[in-house]
């Protein structure tokens, strides 16, 4: 195989390079703003309330930390498992997940009640906390994602780069665990309370990570004038596939055995039949959107080497999975809490018994968009600034 | 490389005086509001020097104690501060200690550090009659004021 | 009982005043306990693992329309509601139940149920949310960073999160823009030696006495007694919390 080189991605026009990070930089600018109101005020000025007490926000930091342990697994494959078509876009893999998961803490942090108490959630821990657990998990990331990135970079560290890859394989599984294990873990919401939300996911950060890889790879190179082999564009887009189903494997076992058990038949009811907005979110989002459309761009022999039907279903691979963290996160807390059962709630103080409402406000959209911003311009300054992608990624001509 | 020590040194020296003065300014200054309770008062429930120094620390071990194990009525206690040395307005209502020229707010907007307390602690005595808990027995500033115990309240 | 009961620190003050040598507790009527400690700094004892506080709420006494122990609740610790039911605090609320296949009709308070071993103490990263050695289950606001997992993982739905910031608040229950709250079984009472909590003393006062505070941990206390005597239930006994609140008639 002929050697890789790597440089830095310089975009053709240095225009069209300040003004998309401009826009980024608008775009940050709108969210810390927002951010900046909601706390202000408190956050009565947006949709959340007692009812529903993790809202938007929530879905967009979830969707992009659970993105970012994904986005690393292109790495994994490269230096862990051996796939020598792979490793050349190892680089990128992990400058993709540090970026993509700064952007979702960072709304998960502005999210906060008292987000100047950071300090105290880095200095009092309570290890019986999964959420405590995460806050080491998250801010071990970076720091082993970082040293995995030097030995990938540097050639006098490069002999580290497999026990480091290592490490950071089984500590973005354990990251995604954890973060599942956040709705695992909750046993008074029968939405949650179920152990396959753990390895659930990780599965959804394996698919929505390397939906986020192959699209912004895919820019990335028409943005720098670099080509990319359809071999290595066709690897990736049936690993997506694999995914995908997988997704779907989790989504039919985890509803299957809700629907089995009978004290579960009120949340199931409520999401695959008359949830409202809910119910066409998990139909329409997530499974129409989210799984088959994909399946069918990824498999279909129509569309065999096009590119357009890769990026248009890591698209619709990332829309849907959206949909799906919004119908897990909200949809399972706008559905009531049983605490009589047998009987129902006639009269209550504090809305018990009813499903909650919640309409997303501005800001809180504007503080999760600006995640997703936060993530696409350190990727954008990062690939500027180091050498993350080989010059060409055509496929080797062995 | 001794003449920069040297010239350290004078520097030091000269920072410590220019401190020195400065922190004799503030110290001589008497900065307990007019017409609250604690301007008839001799000093503080420690002497002021060390309350000044140290209040901080001395309401974040009593709000453990309180919150976490239940003791109250300790010699340090926010709401004591607060009945104290509250200054009473001219209308004749209780002025929050958080705001401008009152006795919290005076020297923490000098010093830049926000007294985050008053988030959620109030930031005037609060009279009403049904509170239990948190308030120490009046009746140690009795033979100074010589009120009687509890004047105010219930 | 009444002068009594809304006037102890009074008591407790003349009391304290005098020179006190002996240490103790001296009880001057049902309900009222004050503790004095020999030393001159009046600190109490705090809370002790000797007692684990509780209540049997009995469903039937529970009257439909009244609302006296919220009121209580609310005044006693400030909670000023602002119009939006969606974000104002509710430490206690009225519920009426129906039961779907006979249709008996039952009404009882919802608070805080203080578990033995509450989830919201599991999930709180930052030991927040934290048991008392006397059972009271509460929330640390000063190193609350306001996540609201523990209202994801209450079963109860018995927290509220401050959507606002708010001024003067009462001593009895500061509490602040962003921090997570919840029924405090009226700690500020229970340090001070009494023994009613607020919404008991409401609906005392209204004639339905349905709520019973105490100690679980006293044999011989009155509601250890109720509570041997007649069958009680947990709300969501399922989840093994062994709650300290406990519901007659449900």
């Amino acid at each position: 195989m002929s050697k890789m080189y790597y440089r830095e991605l310089y975009c053709g026009s240095p225009i069209r390079f300040w003004s998309g990070l401009a826009l980024l930089g608008a775009f940050i600018v709108i969210g810390l703003g927002s951010a900046y109101y909601m706390e202000h005020n408190g956050h009565w000025v947006t949709g959340m309330s007692n009812q529903i007490v993790w809202g938007l926000p929530h879905v967009f930091a979830i969707f992009l930390i659970v993105a970012a342990s994904g986005a690393l697994n292109v790495a994994s494959i490269g230096s862990v498992f051996g796939g020598p078509l792979y490793k050349p876009l190892g680089r990128y893999s992990g400058l993709l997940a540090i970026g993509l998961l700064a952007g979702g803490l960072m709304v998960l942090v502005l999210d906060l009640g008292r987000p100047d108490r950071l300090i105290v959630a880095m200095t009092e821990y309570n290890f019986k906390s999964i959420f405590a657990w995460n806050v080491i998990l998250y801010s071990g990331f970076f720091a082993i994602v970082g040293v995995y990135l030097w030995t990938m970079m540097d050639r006098s560290v490069s002999k580290f780069n497999r026990p480091v890859g290592f490490a950071a394989f089984f500590w973005r599984i354990a990251l995604t665990t954890g973060t599942g294990s956040i709705f695992g873990f909750l046993v008074a919401r029968e939405a949650y309370d179920a152990a396959i939300m753990a390895p659930m996911f990780v599965i959804m950060s394996f698919s929505y990570g390397l939906a986020f890889f192959i699209i912004t790879l895919i820019t990335a190179y028409i943005w720098g004038d670099r080509e990319i082999g359809d071999l290595r564009l066709t690897r990736l887009k049936n690993l997506l596939g694999v995914f995908v189903g997988a997704v779907l494997y989790f989504t039919l076992a985890y509803n299957i055995t809700n629907l089995y058990i009978t004290q579960h038949h009120g949340i199931e009811r409520f999401v695959l039949l008359d949830g409202g907005i809910y119910t066409q979110m998990f139909w329409i989002g997530q499974i129409l959107i989210g799984s088959v459309l994909p399946l069918f761009l990824i498999y279909s022999p129509a569309f065999e080497k096009s590119r357009w039907a890769i990026a248009a279903a890591s698209i619709a691979v990332l829309i849907g999975g959206f949909f799906q963290i919004y119908v897990i996160v909200i949809g399972g807390q706008a559905y009531p809490m049983n605490l009589f059962p047998g009987k129902e709630v006639v009269e209550s103080g504090f809305f018990d018994g009813v499903v909650a409402s919640y309409t997303p406000t501005f800001p809180e959209a504007a503080l999760g968009v600006a995640g997703i911003a936060v993530a696409l311009a350190m990727v954008a300054v990062g690939a500027r600034v180091f050498k993350v992608f080989p010059e060409t990624l055509e496929d080797p001509n062995s | 490389m001794r003449s920069s020590l040297i010239s350290n040194r004078y520097l030091i020296i000269l920072l410590a005086g220019l401190l020195l003065s400065a922190m004799q300014a503030f110290g001589e200054s008497a900065f307990v509001t007019k017409g609250s309770k604690a301007a008839s008062l001799d000093n503080c429930v420690a002497p002021t020097d060390v309350m000044r120094r140290n209040h901080m620390d001395f309401l974040k071990h009593g709000r453990d104690d309180t919150v976490r194990d239940g003791v109250r009525g300790l010699e340090y206690s926010l709401s004591e501060c607060i009945d104290c040395h509250a200054s009473t307005g001219r209308s004749g209502k209780a002025m929050p200690v958080d705001a401008e020229g009152e006795f919290c707010q005076e020297c923490h907007g000098y010093v830049a550090v926000s007294p985050a307390c008053f988030q959620c602690h109030r930031t005037t005595p609060e009279k009403m009659g049904n509170n239990y808990g948190y308030h120490k027995d009046e009746s140690f500033f009795v033979e100074s004021t010589s009120q009687p115990a509890g004047i105010q309240r219930d | 009982m009444s002068k009594k009961g809304d006037q102890p620190s009074m008591e407790r003050r003349q009391f304290i005043g005098g020179t006190i040598a002996a240490a103790g507790a001296l009880t001057i009527a049902p309900g009222v306990i004050l503790h004095a400690v020999a030393d001159t700094d009046q600190r109490t004892e705090g809370a002790s693992s000797e007692h684990r506080w509780g209540m049997v709420i009995d469903a039937n006494k529970c009257a439909d329309g009244c609302t006296a122990c919220v009121e209580a609740c609310n005044t006693e610790h400030s909670l000023t509601g602002l119009g939006r039911p969606e974000t104002d605090a509710a430490w206690i609320r009225t519920v009426k139940l129906k039961d779907k296949q006979t249709g008996n009709i039952s009404r009882l308070p919802v608070m805080c149920q203080h578990c033995e071993h509450p989830p919201c103490v599991d999930v709180c990263p930052t030991n927040a949310s934290f048991k008392r050695a006397d059972g009271v289950v509460l929330v640390d606001r000063h190193t609350c960073i306001g996540c609201r997992y523990c209202m994801m993982a209450c079963p109860y739905k018995a927290r509220s999160f401050i959507h606002e910031a708010l001024s003067d608040q009462s001593v009895n229950a500061p509490r602040g823009k962003g921090c997570v709250e919840s029924c405090t079984l009226c700690v500020h009472r229970i340090d001070e030696g009494v023994m009613q909590t607020a919404c008991q003393e409401a609906c005392e006062k209204d004639g339905h006495a349905a709520i019973l505070f105490g100690d679980l941990k006293d044999p011989n206390s009155e509601i250890s007694q109720v509570l041997k005597k007649y069958n009680s239930v947990q709300i969501r006994g399922d989840l093994e919390l062994n709650t300290g609140v406990r519901y007659r008639n449900l």
